[in-house]
């Protein structure tokens, strides 16, 4: 079902466990622009004691700006707040 | 849910068929050409945003004692798209487009980030914070119980239509409205708890006699492009523009019931929609819509269509609400309903 691009023959198992590609992929972190990081896959998020961050769905976004309410996740806050990411040009207001 | 009252000829042709008191043969047809016809404004009309909300509902979860082969009649089809061709005429004459971005997924979520930023209309949210009374948020949820007891569904309409990384972001972001596999976390299964603590009925399908047809028409909305696969940008533009104004209000809805006494088993929907839907507006923006106009720049008008007219026709049903409260007034049809 899947476009096997970039796998060599004979690792069914590997594409069986992870898919092709993905064999070091088991977390993603996604820099959007101006926004959140995106956080895919297995990976724990804790306070500084080991505290778990109750963690209630597969993919979650990590505040980015510092000003979200709902610390360590983004509740899209760094929109009202003209949060930049990336080089702003001459000129550009929200530089 | 049950039949509706009917609003006008159109609606009484459509309801007489579906109740089984006349065939399909009789009158719907007729009625439809004249109810176009004579509609001084097809989003305002009460019979014929009702008699498309009838017919959309038989591919949902259908009527209640109407027989499922009605879904797939001809004449209702024929019918039904009809009205579709003028409701899509209309909006596409009267909605505004944000310029067009290049044809890149980076520009075409930097185009809608901006242009739902940019939305002037009357904010329901903030005044939900800061004023709204509880009769009026229980207006409020009543307006909103018609797209929320069935939220995500017509939007689902496009993931058989879409491939690759515009279809994956979709089916990312319908798995979490859905619960993630957890029947209790679904969107519209948490909603009903935000009514019954406001004193609502959250059966589906208890209110549609109190709306306007504006709300009806915001919702007909999402069906129409959901159904069509000719529209699949603009149920892809509607769905990044719902994701992009939401976490922000929904923090003020949150907060405008919890001014009012609600508990946080009440106020779950909002709270979780803050968190959820801050995730999603970015898969929406960068990997649906962009992911979409890469693979088919062809429908990058369409991803701007389907977002702008999406806000288009909440704000004029916001509109609508305010003007009511600011006149003393109920804003449902029947208000007696929420009481």
């Amino acid at each position: 079902m899947s476009d096997a691009v970039g796998t060599g023959a004979g690792d069914a198992g590997a594409r069986n466990r992870t898919g092709p590609g993905d064999a070091d992929q088991d977390v993603v972190i996604v820099a959007y622009p101006d926004g959140p990081f995106l956080v895919r896959g297995d990976v724990a998020i804790t306070a500084p004691d080991g505290t778990p961050v109750e963690r209630t769905r597969a993919t979650v976004a990590l505040c980015r700006c510092g000003k979200s309410t709902i610390k360590p996740f983004c509740d899209g806050t760094h929109k009202l707040i003209g949060f930049r990411t990336e080089p702003q040009l001459p000129g550009d207001p929200a530089a | 849910m049950v039949l509706p009252a009917d609003r006008g000829p159109a609606s009484a042709a459509l309801l007489d068929i579906l109740s089984g008191e006349a065939d399909a043969a009789g009158t719907l047809a007729a009625e439809v050409s004249a109810a176009l016809e004579s509609t001084p404004d097809i989003v305002f009309d009460d019979d014929l945003q009702l008699t498309l909300f009838c017919l959309y509902e038989l591919h949902y979860g259908g009527i209640r004692d109407v027989s499922d082969d009605w879904e797939w009649d001809t004449a209702l089809l024929a019918a039904r798209g009809r009205i579709e061709r003028a409701f899509e005429a209309a909006l596409r004459a009267r909605v505004p487009l944000p310029e067009r971005p290049e044809p890149t997924a980076k520009a075409v979520a930097a185009r809608l980030f901006e242009f739902t930023a940019a939305d002037t209309g009357p904010s329901m949210s903030r005044f939900v914070a800061k004023k709204a009374t509880h009769e009026q948020v229980a207006e409020f949820l009543t307006l909103r119980s018609i797209y929320t007891l069935k939220e995500a569904d017509p939007h689902s309409w496009a993931i058989p239509r879409l491939s690759g990384r515009a279809k994956a972001a979709l089916v990312e972001i319908q798995a979490d409205e859905y619960g993630g596999g957890r029947p209790t976390r679904m969107h519209s299964a948490i909603f009903p708890r935000t009514m019954s603590a406001a004193g609502l009925d959250p059966a589906y399908g208890t209110y549609v006699d109190a709306v306007p047809a504006v709300t009806l028409a915001s919702v007909n909305l999402i069906s129409m492009f959901g159904l069509h696969r000719r529209l699949r940008g603009a149920i892809v533009g509607h769905l990044a523009a719902y994701e992009m104004t939401s976490s922000v209000p929904s923090r003020l809805y949150g907060d405008g019931l919890r001014r009012l006494g609600f508990d946080q088993d009440a106020t779950w929907y909002y709270d979780e929609h803050v968190e959820a839907d801050a995730v999603h507006e970015q898969i929406a923006a960068h990997d649906m819509a962009g992911g979409l106009v890469e693979a088919e720049p062809a429908l990058l008008d369409d991803v701007l269509f389907g977002a702008a007219a999406g806000l288009a026709v909440d704000g004029w049903a916001t509109e609508r609400t305010m003007a009511a409260w600011a006149a003393g007034d109920s804003a449902l049809r029947t208000p007696a309903a929420v009481r």
